[in-house]
């Protein structure tokens, strides 16, 4: 059987890829990982510690649960009380605050609240209790969609009335184009998502690259794969190039998967998104079809007149765009902890503050 | 004049109550005959001791000879509630034995005496019952303790799962021990007894909703024999602990707080199954937050490890023992792992439950 994993995580291959990198740059660089996976990676193996000093890695917007919108958390606190619903979602979501609760809370009021690890599975619980309307918090970037689409393709083929989705997705690109165009973007080259790059390949990073003159290297999550990403951006930014590489063959091609992307172009369609700490940017998301609005939640449950309130304190929003780290926010550590989360970028496993608060206090 | 409806009056016409011994019912709890015959026909077989046999609401029972009112009492007590309540290695008696008897023996205790209190779920079948009682009572002459005390209450159906259990254990500690989290020094080994995150894996994989099977064990043991062998070999031992729930990372936070010291860990040192690291990456979970039921942690003078190591690696729950990390100064009430390729990172305690990963 092919090991996929030891050989990307073997010492000595690190240690080759640290010993490059250090000869290969000469100057200081600013480098942005996408994934909130790849954050966690970086920092639970100590990457940023092998690297020279003249390299600072910033943290990107790639956490779906910290991004999805406070409006959203909201609806899905106010479905999630109601009697006859069964709430399900991916369990970080269960401890994202809304504007003065979270799930967790939900539940202990009585709500019935269930962690699922697929949402193949929500469908099953609606199969098997008929009487109760089940929703599914659909979030993620391009990963989730095809298993959150696949849920409601099986749902209207088993003619289920009982099953909906609250829909939360998000696309990678479109947070590029807001990150690079901001005015105090300091952003130099790009990591860009793996399993994201697994779905949708890396087609549509080539105009983001030419447009902003930007190196970007499709980057996978082990510590040899970062290291190669980084490396592989570093020559570029050294060199003065800006194409788009991808540094994870074994699972990445440039067209992607395409039955993937034709399941999602059948189900969804481009919407613009709210993102939490960020702001609204338009044709960012995915959203039902109107031929499949019977399964959207918003929708179902009536949940779009509400409002929201964010904490004055949480400066997410500066982190996710890589302006601020957070132990630069001063209430990291403090006010704001994993116990007590002010914000979502504290409560995600793919969360810059957590992260940090994790590994780095 | 109209026909009498009544056919005869002759036949049974008492209602007898059903005896129930399929499934617990609400009377079993009552403290009337019903409980007194369960008592007397599920836990009296197998929980034999003089205290249990003399019938009272309380037990007396006797210090060891040696102890000559000498030492101290370690008492200590744990409530279990597990679901499932049979997984693969054990169930929720073992369970309740083992942890109250590790509890206690992490004191340097000698574990003597146990009593066991059962709230049981009306609808339980007794078999069930049964086999978790004869599981404790293996569970409890594997450690050489009796169980002395219990009692039962039945509650309705859908409020326990099952069954819990708390169980509260007595030992006797000889007068020179003194072994607590509060006495790790800067230079001290640190020791872990075996492979970790077997039990929290065994446990979720039994629930069946992982998405895949794996072929993990709950390590659930009495580990009292190993620990008086180690003591014997590492007579200054300073803190024993057996990290349960959240793990090695948290229960080392625990003993860097009281004894407010750091604790400095070798990632590659660690030992861990490769089909536990692997279901745990599957999830996003970390095996070192993971529960074990059968290992303890050893934090000893440096100049004894090696006597203790050995020790440990003697005894069939502690062949896989190893030394992974050292107590140092700075910094303080922190506790740092240093990875294979020489990089740190914190090792902190967890937030709340450990929730699978999203992508």
């Amino acid at each position: 059987m092919i090991d996929f994993v030891s050989g990307f995580r073997n010492a000595d291959n690190i240690k080759v890829l640290v010993e490059k990198i250090h000869r290969a740059t000469t100057q200081p660089w600013n480098i942005m990982e996408i994934c909130g996976g790849q954050t966690h990676s970086i920092l639970h193996y100590g990457l940023d510690q092998l690297l020279p000093p003249e390299i600072e890695l910033v943290h990107g917007p790639g956490c779906p649960v910290c991004v999805t919108s406070l409006e959203l958390i909201d609806q899905a606190l106010e479905i999630a009380s109601q009697s006859n619903v069964i709430f399900t979602s991916f369990g970080d979501m269960l401890r994202v605050p809304g504007s003065h609760r979270d799930l967790f809370s939900v539940r202990a009021a009585g709500g019935d609240v269930r962690v699922v690890y697929s949402p193949l599975d929500a469908v099953q619980i609606a199969l098997k209790n008929p009487e109760k309307q089940v929703v599914f918090f659909a979030i993620g970037f391009e990963t989730t969609a095809p298993p959150n689409i696949a849920s409601v393709i099986q749902a209207r083929n088993l003619g289920l009335t009982n099953y909906s989705v609250l829909v939360s997705q998000v696309c990678v690109p479109p947070a590029m184009h807001a990150i690079l165009s901001a005015p105090q973007n300091r952003v130099q080259g790009f990591l860009a998502a793996g399993h994201v790059c697994a779905i949708m390949g890396y087609w549509e990073y080539l105009p983001i690259a030419e447009q902003y003159q930007i190196p970007i290297t499709v980057t996978g999550f082990e510590s040899v794969d970062l290291l190669q990403g980084i490396y592989q951006t570093i020559v570029q930014l050294e060199k003065g190039s800006f194409s788009v590489e991808n540094a994870y063959p074994r699972l990445v091609t440039q067209p992607g998967n395409r039955s993937a992307q034709a399941m999602i172009n059948q189900v969804y369609e481009v919407v613009d998104r709210n993102w939490r700490g960020i702001g609204p940017i338009p044709n960012s998301g995915w959203g039902l079809r109107e031929n499949f609005s019977q399964f959207d939640a918003q929708k179902r449950f009536k949940v779009g007149h509400i409002k929201t309130q964010e904490s004055e304190v949480c400066i997410a929003g500066q982190i996710l765009q890589g302006i601020k780290k957070p132990n630069q926010c001063p209430a990291f550590g403090i006010q704001c902890t994993p116990e007590n989360p002010l914000g979502a970028t504290m409560v995600s496993s793919e969360g810059a503050c957590a992260a940090y608060y994790r590994y780095r206090r | 004049m109209p026909e009498n409806p009544i056919s005869s009056f002759n036949g049974p016409s008492c209602p007898v109550p059903l005896y129930h011994k399929d499934t617990i019912v609400m009377g079993h709890g009552s403290g009337g005959k019903m409980t007194q015959d369960l008592i007397k026909d599920v836990f009296y077989p197998f929980f034999d001791s003089i205290p249990l046999r003399e019938g009272n609401d309380f037990a007396r029972a006797p210090l060891p000879d040696e102890a000559q009112l000498k030492g101290s009492l370690s008492v200590s007590t744990d409530c279990h509630s597990v679901f499932p309540i049979e997984f693969p290695g054990g169930d929720i008696g073992k369970l309740a034995v083992c942890g109250t008897v590790n509890d206690m023996s992490m004191s340097g205790a000698i574990p003597l005496y146990l009593t066991a209190g059962f709230i049981l779920e009306e609808g339980l079948p007794i078999a069930t019952l049964q086999e978790i009682v004869l599981s404790m009572c293996a569970a409890s002459k594997e450690a050489g303790v009796s169980i002395i005390a219990g009692d039962t209450k039945v509650v309705e159906r859908g409020k326990a799962d099952g069954v819990y259990i708390t169980t509260t254990g007595i030992g006797w500690i000889p007068e020179s021990r003194l072994i607590g989290g509060q006495y790790a020094q800067p230079g001290d080994v640190v020791l872990i007894s075996g492979y970790l995150g077997d039990h929290g894996m065994a446990v979720l994989t039994a629930r069946g909703d992982l998405g895949f099977e794996a072929d993990i064990q709950s390590d659930v043991a009495p580990l009292n024999k190993m620990i008086a062998n180690l003591i014997t070999a590492a007579p200054d031992t300073r803190v024993l602990r057996d990290p349960t729930r959240g793990g090695l990372a948290t229960t080392l936070n625990e003993i860097a707080q009281q004894s407010q010291v750091g604790i400095q860990l070798t990632e590659t040192a660690i030992p861990i199954r490769p089909v536990v690291r692997t279901a745990c990456e599957m999830l996003g979970f970390d095996p070192l937050y993971v529960a074990n039921e059968g290992k303890l942690i050893a934090i000893v003078p440096a100049e004894q490890a090696n006597a203790a190591l050995h020790a440990l690696q003697a005894s069939p729950y502690g062949s896989q023992a190893a030394v992974i990390g050292e107590v140092i100064a700075q910094p303080q009430k922190r506790v740092l792992l240093r990875t294979q390729v020489g990089t740190s990172r914190i090792l902190d305690v967890h937030a709340g439950e450990m929730l699978p990963r999203i992508c």
